[in-house]
């Protein structure tokens, strides 16, 4: 059934429909309407699961953490500096291999202080083991919290599965979604069958000590796991794809790439602004394109290449950056690319960063750039006269 | 692909960490014991067994050569070796 949602509430639906035996979270803007959803939903006995009000996010992190390796279907969510205090957990929980769901509504990273939008949080923790993905509209975050559960709890992949989400923008604009029934939902999701658990029958220890004899393994392991996944994660959206009747291949999608020159490469919310300056400039016979990132990590390189090889120019939009490098997205991208004899002139721009707003003009200015030098590392829409600012010792 | 991520209790013991120990050793003269268990107690990979008097023993797989029963040993039975020396 259609309705009209804000982004959070998408996301406290989705995962109610998912039956998560418990959850924990502690309030952080602009993640907060989630969690006050679930906790509504839980409190109403529309949900039942355990809610564990924590102090930290360090706690909410080490809760679902434990209550994963005792073989139960959890959820959490953060934002920002609370993702950075949980980053400790978050590399454990990959590390333990445990099924973990965590919605972040990505916030930039303080100082200085901002509640506002960027990507910067995740990158944080981008090198952990946990699978990325990017939602760009609500629909599609209600869609990928269903099939992050199918993909963490797949018993080839047992990962933990970060659902992203732009903050304010997706976690707080309002648009209509279609929400499944629960015995569609039940179809294409069975109840949580744990690989291992802690179990005081049949002890088990995780996250024990792994000397060099050891440790290598298990990152090896997550690596391979993560090239597999690539095939999976695409499995899984053609089921979701056959039972809900909507929905893409699971790791990128494709916007108007047929005879495109100029293609924009980006993730999450500002897709939809690049899909409708597309539109524009396609009606003005430019022949443009756009490619969405969904999965992040595992980083979909095959299918990247496949659809941008013949492209003449690729500008990669990131809203974070790694100070004194480049953008994230763009270092990827380049390489992917790198040593290729068939490959796009690849261009990295860096806009949106603390929630600078990144409109069509911004887009429409990506777009000139590209057809002029290649770039590493442009800003887009900076206030000159702000970088004059002098300190008088 | 899983790798070495879980482990059954007690499993630590496969791994022979004695090899760690790089300068001395305890050698258990097992002469003046008086059965105190304060090398026993004090161990901290608990890699030391005896009951009986002069009975006191560690097992060198696990043992890093810390010294601690040795210092601890009141009646002085325990003293630390170099590891070039032989005769265990």
């Amino acid at each position: 059934m259609r309705e009209f949602l804000e982004g959070s509430q998408a996301v406290a639906r989705a995962v109610k429909l998912c039956k998560p035996g418990v959850i924990s979270a502690y309030p952080i803007t602009p993640q907060t309407h989630i969690v006050e959803g679930l906790a509504q939903i839980v409190a109403d006995g529309e949900l039942d699961s355990q809610f564990v009000n924590v102090e930290s996010e360090h706690s909410a992190a080490s809760v679902v953490l434990g209550a994963s390796a005792t073989g139960v279907r959890v959820f959490t969510a953060t934002s920002s500096q609370g993702l950075l205090l949980m980053s400790e957990v978050i590399f454990n929980i990959a590390g333990m291999r445990l099924p973990v769901i965590l919605t972040c509504a990505n916030r930039a990273v303080s100082a200085p202080i901002s509640i506002w939008n960027d990507q910067q949080d995740v990158m944080a923790i981008r090198d952990s083991g946990w699978i990325l993905m990017f939602a760009e509209n609500h629909q599609e975050i209600m869609d990928l919290h269903l099939q992050a559960y199918r993909i963490a709890e797949d018993h080839r992949i047992m990962l933990p599965v970060m659902i992203n989400m732009d903050g304010y923008i997706l976690t707080h604009g309002m648009e209509p979604v279609d929400v499944p029934q629960q015995e569609q939902v039940d179809k294409f999701l069975p109840p949580y069958k744990p690989l291992y658990k802690l179990d005081v029958n049949d002890p088990i220890t995780l996250g024990c000590l792994a000397d060099p004899e050891y440790y290598m393994e298990t990152r090896v392991a997550i690596q391979k796991t993560h090239e597999e996944a690539l095939n999976i994660i695409p499995e899984i959206a053609r089921e979701f794809k056959k039972i809900f009747n909507r929905g893409t291949d699971g790791l990128i999608e494709c916007y108007k790439l047929e005879d495109a020159k100029q293609v924009i490469v980006c993730a999450g919310s500002v897709v939809g602004t690049v899909k409708d300056t597309v539109d524009e400039l396609r009606a003005q016979g430019k022949k443009v394109g756009a490619v969405k990132i969904i999965t992040y990590r595992p980083l979909p390189a095959q299918a990247l290449i496949d659809v941008l090889e013949s492209v003449e120019q690729v500008a990669v939009l990131d809203k974070s950056i790694s100070l004194g490098a480049y953008g994230p997205f763009f270092m990827d991208l380049k390489t992917i690319f790198q040593g290729r004899k068939k490959a796009p002139k690849i261009s990295g721009f860096v806009a949106g960063l603390g929630g600078r707003d990144i409109n069509k003009k911004s887009i429409i200015q990506i777009f000139d750039k590209l057809s002029k030098k290649q770039v590493d590392c442009e800003f887009i829409d900076v206030k000159d006269e702000l970088l004059k600012v002098k300190i008088e010792p | 692909m899983f790798g070495p991520i879980k482990a059954k209790p007690g499993s630590a013991k496969n791994n022979k960490t004695g090899s760690w120990r790089i300068d001395k050793r305890p050698k258990f003269l097992q002469k003046n014991c008086i059965a105190c268990k304060m090398c026993l107690l004090i161990c901290p990979e608990g890699c030391i067994t005896g009951k009986e008097k002069n009975t006191f023993i560690c097992d060198y797989n696990y043992c890093k050569g810390c010294g601690n029963c040795a210092a601890i040993c009141p009646k002085d039975d325990i003293e630390m070796i170099a590891e070039s020396v032989g005769d265990k």
